[in-house]
C-alpha cells in the first residue's frame, strides 16, 4: 500500500530527508540528524510538516451543545478565539484520540486530530453529531506547519508582518498570507514557544519555504519531534493514551472540567493504573514495550515510551504502573540488554522549555 | 567517492577491522552510522574480554533503535574507547577514526571479510 503524501514530501525528498512511513502517511523523520534538529528547536526555531493531521470543521445551530456531549473539552468556558486540549472517549471513559478544539464562534468549531486516528474519529463524530450540524473534513485543503522555538515569535512576526505579541498561550488568530486565510495558534507539541500553522494545501511549499529563509529556522523531522515532546512531558497517541486507559489514569484528570453529559464521562476519572514518568541515569534508553517492575523483581507495569533526553544528558520515559504500586519510588526497567534502576520523577522532565513564556509587547 | 579507506576490512554486519600485525582496531561503518542515526549510547566489553568473529560483543544505540555489536574478529580485547562513554555521537561523525570502537589481540588472522570495494557492492545491495 503505497503512503499518502503532504504537499511537502516532494520538498523533504529532494533535500535528501529520511522518510518513512508514518500513520499512513509518507513523512520526514530527520534531515541533518535527530539531536541537531532537537536543539536548534531548543534554542532558536523548527519547523515541522504536519500536514498529515486531521482537520474537521463543525458548524451550525446546536454544534455547542452537541460537540460538547462528544468530547471531553469544557466548551463552556472556551471563548471565541481561544483553543483547548481534551479527548474524544469511548463510552468506557477509553480515550480513542486527543484533540484539540478551536472556537471561532457560538456554535462553529475546528477539531484537529491525529493522523492515525482522523478516519475513526470522523466516523464517531458523525455518530455522535446531529444531522443538524454540519461535519466538514477539510483535512485535504488545510496544510498544517508547526513553527516551535524561543524564535518562532520573531521569525513569524517578520515573516507576517505583524505583531503576535498579544497572542495568549492556547489562543489563536485567523488573518491572511499571500491572499489566503491563515490561522495561527500559540501552541505546540515541543515545551517552547511557538506556533501551529494552518494554510491551504496550495500555499503550504511557498509558506514552508518563506519561513526556511529566515537563518534562524531549519526544518526538523518527527524523529526529533518525538524527544522534544518526551521531554516536554506531553503524551502520545498509542503510547500513554490509548482507548484502554483513561484521561485520569494518564494524569489529565483536572482537566476533566466539562459539566456536559458526554460519552465515556463516568469511566474518563477511572484509574485502574497510572502514567509515571521516570528518570534513568545513564544513556542506555527504556524503550516503548520494556517490562516495569519494583527492586524485588515484581512485575508491576510497562514502558510506554524511553529516550536519550538530549536536553538533559539522562535516559527518560513513561510508563503505566498498577496502581497499588504507584506510590513506590523506585523501579527497574527490563531493557533489552539490561536492566535499569528507574526512579520516579516530576512532569515537565525538561522544566526550561519557552512554551509558556509572557511575551512584551 | 569512497566512504570508505582501502586500508580497512569490513563484515557483512557493517563493522571494519583495520590489522597492523596480530593488532585488530575495530569499529562500525560509514553505512552502519547512518543507518543507526544519532548513537547515544555505546556498549562494549572490557579489557581482556574474549571476542569472536560473527559474535556479539557489545550493542549500540540511537535514539531510534538498538543493535548489536557483532565482531569481525577473533581475540583478547587489549583496549575500549572510552572516549566513547561520554560522546557515542563520534561513531557518527568519524567512524573510521575517533569512532573506534575497541582493540583486539589477534587469535588469529580473519578470514572472509570484505575489501573496500566488495564491502560496497555488498552496501548497494543492502540499501534497495
Amino acid at each position: 500500500m503505497s503512503e499518502s503524501r503532504t504537499p511537502l514530501t516532494a520538498w523533504h525528498e529532494a533535500r535528501g530527508a529520511k522518510m518513512a512511513p508514518f500513520a499512513g502517511w509518507l513523512m520526514p523523520i530527520q534531515y541533518e540528524g535527530i539531536l541537531v534538529e532537537h536543539q536548534h528547536t531548543r534554542q532558536h526555531a523548527g519547523l515541522f510538516d504536519i500536514c498529515h493531521m486531521g482537520e474537521f470543521r463543525i458548524s451550525g445551530a446546536g454544534a455547542d451543545a452537541a460537540l460538547s456531549a462528544a468530547v471531553s473539552h469544557n466548551l463552556a468556558t472556551l471563548a471565541a478565539g481561544k483553543c483547548r486540549y481534551g479527548f474524544l472517549l469511548n463510552a468506557r471513559g477509553g480515550v480513542l484520540d486527543d484533540c484539540i478544539i478551536y472556537r471561532f464562534g457560538p456554535d462553529d468549531f475546528m477539531v484537529v486530530v491525529n493522523a492515525a486516528c482522523a478516519a475513526g474519529d470522523l466516523a464517531t463524530l458523525r455518530d455522535r453529531l446531529p444531522g443538524t450540524v454540519s461535519l466538514t473534513d477539510i483535512s485535504a485543503e488545510t496544510a498544517k506547519l508547526d513553527l516551535q522555538g524561543p524564535e518562532a515569535v520573531d521569525v513569524l512576526e517578520n515573516a507576517l508582518g505583524e505583531s503576535l505579541r498579544d497572542l495568549a498561550y492556547f489562543g489563536f488568530r485567523q488573518t491572511t498570507w499571500d491572499g489566503a486565510p491563515l490561522l495561527l495558534s500559540r501552541t505546540g507539541y515541543t515545551g517552547e514557544l511557538g506556533f501551529e500553522l494552518y494554510l491551504p494545501s496550495d500555499k503550504a511549499l511557498a509558506f514552508w519555504e518563506l519561513l526556511l529563509k529566515d537563518a534562524r529556522v531549519k526544518p526538523v523531522g518527527l524523529g526529533a519531534r518525538d524527544t522534544l515532546r518526551l521531554e516536554a512531558g506531553l503524551p502520545l497517541y498509542g503510547h500513554e493514551l490509548d482507548e484502554d486507559h483513561s484521561p485520569a489514569e494518564a494524569g489529565m484528570g483536572r482537566m476533566l472540567t466539562s459539566t456536559a453529559d458526554y460519552v465515556g464521562k463516568e469511566g474518563a476519572q477511572q484509574i485502574r493504573q497510572v502514567l509515571l514518568p521516570l528518570r534513568i541515569e545513564g544513556r542506555r534508553a527504556a524503550r516503548n514495550g520494556d517490562v516495569l517492575a519494583l527492586p524485588d523483581g515484581t512485575e508491576v507495569g510497562r514502558v510506554t515510551s524511553g529516550s536519550f533526553a538530549p536536553s538533559l544528558g539522562h535516559v527518560i520515559a513513561f510508563a503505566w504502573v498498577d496502581a497499588a504500586h504507584a506510590e513506590a519510588d523506585a523501579f527497574v526497567v527490563r531493557a533489552a540488554r539490561a536492566e535499569l534502576p528507574a526512579v520516579r520523577t516530576g512532569l515537565p522532565f525538561y522544566a526550561d522549555g519557552t512554551a509558556r513564556k509572557k511575551l512584551q509587547a | 567517492m569512497s566512504m570508505n579507506p582501502a586500508d580497512l576490512l569490513y563484515s557483512k554486519s557493517h563493522e571494519w577491522a583495520k590489522i597492523e600485525g596480530d593488532v585488530a582496531t575495530v569499529g562500525i561503518t560509514h553505512f552502519a552510522q547512518e543507518a543507526l542515526g544519532d548513537i547515544t549510547y555505546v556498549e562494549l566489553p572490557q579489557a581482556g574480554d574474549s571476542v569472536a568473529a560473527e559474535k556479539e560483543f557489545g550493542s549500540v544505540e540511537s535514539v531510534k533503535a538498538a543493535s548489536d555489536l557483532i565482531s569481525p574478529v577473533n581475540g583478547t580485547v587489549l583496549e575500549v574507547n572510552t572516549a566513547l562513554e561520554g560522546t557515542p555521537e563520534l561513531c557518527n561523525s568519524a567512524p573510521y577514526t575517533e569512532g573506534w570502537l575497541i582493540k583486539v589481540k589477534l587469535a588469529a588472522q580473519p578470514e572472509e571479510l570484505l575489501d573496500a570495494a566488495a564491502y560496497e557492492a555488498f552496501c548497494a545491495t543492502e540499501s534497495h
